[in-house]
């Protein structure tokens, strides 16, 4: 065959990377529109914590011991808020990603899996922020009063981060292991059984005493338990809340590393 | 000298008791097109998948561009493009936005609306993907593949199910590729695409490389004469009358009703000429056999298929 020399033109080859900024901002956006035009999921992570938060604030339904109703129920809601997002939302939409071939095709282009990670990992706070201001606003309509102050806020915000590394690494887990139809079955039962058990509406400490100590080795009740100290009590977190966040996002985070597959 | 685009020796991958590639080796010429052809089934998309690193050889040796695809991918993938057969798109975002969002990822890539408009994809720019026909989602899949501006690109299946007006635009980009150096590997079962496009063809059967070179050399360019007619000719009766060097090949019909299809070819230097043709319709004028669709043409990869694996290329 004669040697043909390539003419300059639309696809002349040019190959290569755009920097890592610009390629995981390109990815968070789209996985941002992706999650805010999903209406399963906007059910999930906007109107039922809004509704949650109203509903048992404005009636006496349920028990939440002294004080005002929306005091108890605010930090509840807001872990329940991130519950959602970080962990029910993300399993979902990553486990129908890697059934549909995305994230193998993902995987051919020049975005690393870091960079994967963290666009998933951005748009999830950018949810989460959007879901704290909307519930902060709606509490403070609602007579919330919060303790702690300054102070207060930044142990929130910590444990929130916290909480949302432990979420996202287990539904990283779930989404990466499991079938999407079991993923979307399982995640939304983790969400009400969570939702149940967890401190979010419920305090804890009404269960029967030997069931406490298992509730309280549960994420999203170290999340509740951690906010409630710092926004009700207004004192720091203290050590077990935290801890088990971390433990919880250790073990998360090196399992979904280990089993995690792409297609 | 600059190395191939794309070279396998030996490939061999297995899904349990299956095994899918048994032993394969090819070479793909970096700026040119080569299509591997075979049925369902033969292994094409285990191979590609192995060159663009979705799946690991279990022996052999793959090295695209000079790199084992299996390590180097880090490398690679600023360089390869990739044309799933199905797929890869999350079914809620938009075609502009897709391609948009491929080509950010590339440094100097192809203008996302230029791509959208030349697959005939602008109208659907806003449409989530789920709801794009098949076609728009295949053309969609290969726009994704080429916006980066990669030195070579790896195309699945690139037209099948496409109606014969996208399938000529397929053709066209791939052509434009080649024009202006991309190397392009395709897997294909259509052999009319492969006849079209590639500069090499590399046929596939059973996990196996079965035949391997330019179109020209795969047909032997050669001329045959063909005919229908009924089952049971006596075809050592027809060779006795023709010059020694003589070949007659015959292949039973779609349907036990149908006639066979007959071939008959010589090596005679360019094929059967016009005295060749006579001796041909004289022993059927005195045997009593009516030659339906008598002509001379040239061997087509699909009988070279037929004739290398005894089965037709797209039956399987």
């Amino acid at each position: 065959m004669t040697d043909r020399q390539p003419s300059a033109g639309t696809f002349t080859p040019a190959p290569g990377a755009a920097p890592l900024h610009r390629m995981v901002a390109a990815q968070a956006a789209m996985e941002l529109r992706l999650m805010l035009r999903n209406g399963e999921q906007l059910l999930l992570t906007m109107v039922i914590p809004v509704l949650l938060l109203t509903g048992f604030s404005l009636t006496s339904v349920i028990d939440v011991g002294t004080g005002a109703r929306v005091d108890f129920l605010a930090p509840g809601v807001l872990a329940l808020a991130v519950l959602s997002t970080a962990f029910t939302g993300q399993a979902i939409g990553t486990g129908f990603e890697r059934r549909y071939g995305v994230l193998k095709r993902l995987g051919a282009t020049p975005l690393s899996r870091f960079g994967l990670i963290a666009a998933k990992t951005a748009a999830v706070l950018c949810v989460e922020l959007l879901q704290v201001a909307v519930l902060c606003a709606v509490a403070f309509g609602l007579g919330w009063r919060p303790a702690g102050g300054a102070v207060g806020a930044l142990y929130a915000a910590l444990l929130l981060l916290l909480a949302t590394a432990a979420f996202s690494s287990l539904g990283l887990l779930m989404a990466g292991t499991l079938r999407a139809e079991a993923t979307l079955a399982g995640a939304n039962l983790v969400y009400v059984v969570l939702l149940g058990l967890g401190g979010v509406l419920f305090p804890v400490d009404r269960f029967p005493a030997a069931l406490v100590p298992v509730l309280e080795a549960l994420p999203i009740t170290a999340l509740t338990g951690g906010l409630r100290a710092v926004l009700v009590d207004g004192t720091a977190p203290g050590l077990l809340p935290v801890a088990v966040l971390a433990l919880w996002a250790a073990a998360g985070t090196a399992l979904a590393a280990r089993l995690f597959r792409w297609e | 000298m600059e190395t191939a685009a794309v070279e396998v020796t030996d490939l061999v991958k297995r899904y349990g008791d299956t095994t899918a590639v048994a032993g394969l080796s090819f070479t793909a010429r970096r700026g040119a097109v080569t299509a591997l052809l075979g049925p369902n089934g033969a292994g094409k998309t285990t191979t590609i998948e192995v060159c663009e690193g979705f799946r690991r050889a279990d022996a052999g040796r793959v090295r695209v561009l000079g790199l084992d695809p299996a390590t180097h991918g880090a490398r690679l993938r600023p360089r390869v493009g990739v044309m799933p057969q199905s797929g890869g798109v999350p079914t809620g975002a938009r075609a502009g936005e897709w391609l948009r969002l491929v080509a950010a990822f590339h440094a100097r890539p192809v203008p996302p609306e230029d791509l959208l408009e030349r697959l005939g994809l602008t109208s659907a720019a806003g449409t989530p993907f789920r709801r794009l026909s098949g076609g728009q989602q295949q053309r969609l899949s290969l726009a994704a593949a080429v916006v980066g501006r990669p030195e070579l690109v790896f195309l699945d299946e690139p037209t099948a199910g496409l109606d014969p007006q996208a399938r000529r635009a397929t053709w066209d980009l791939v052509g434009e590729l080649r024009a202006c150096g991309v190397g392009v590997v395709l897997t294909t079962h259509y052999m009319e695409e492969a006849e079209r496009l590639a500069d090499r063809v590399v046929i596939i059967d059973h996990g196996r490389v079965v035949a391997d070179g330019s179109t020209d050399e795969l047909t032997d360019a050669r001329q045959e004469l063909r005919f229908d007619a009924a089952a049971g000719l006596d075809t050592g009766s027809l060779l006795a009358a023709l010059p020694a060097g003589s070949r007659v090949e015959s292949a039973p019909g779609a349907t036990a009703a149908d006639p066979h299809r007959y071939a008959v070819l010589t090596d005679a230097p360019g094929g059967p000429g016009p005295e060749f043709v006579a001796t041909v319709t004289t022993w059927c004028a005195a045997n009593g056999v009516l030659p339906e669709g008598l002509r001379v043409q040239r061997r087509s990869l699909e009988d070279v298929f037929l004739e290398l694996t005894g089965r037709e290329l797209r039956e399987s």
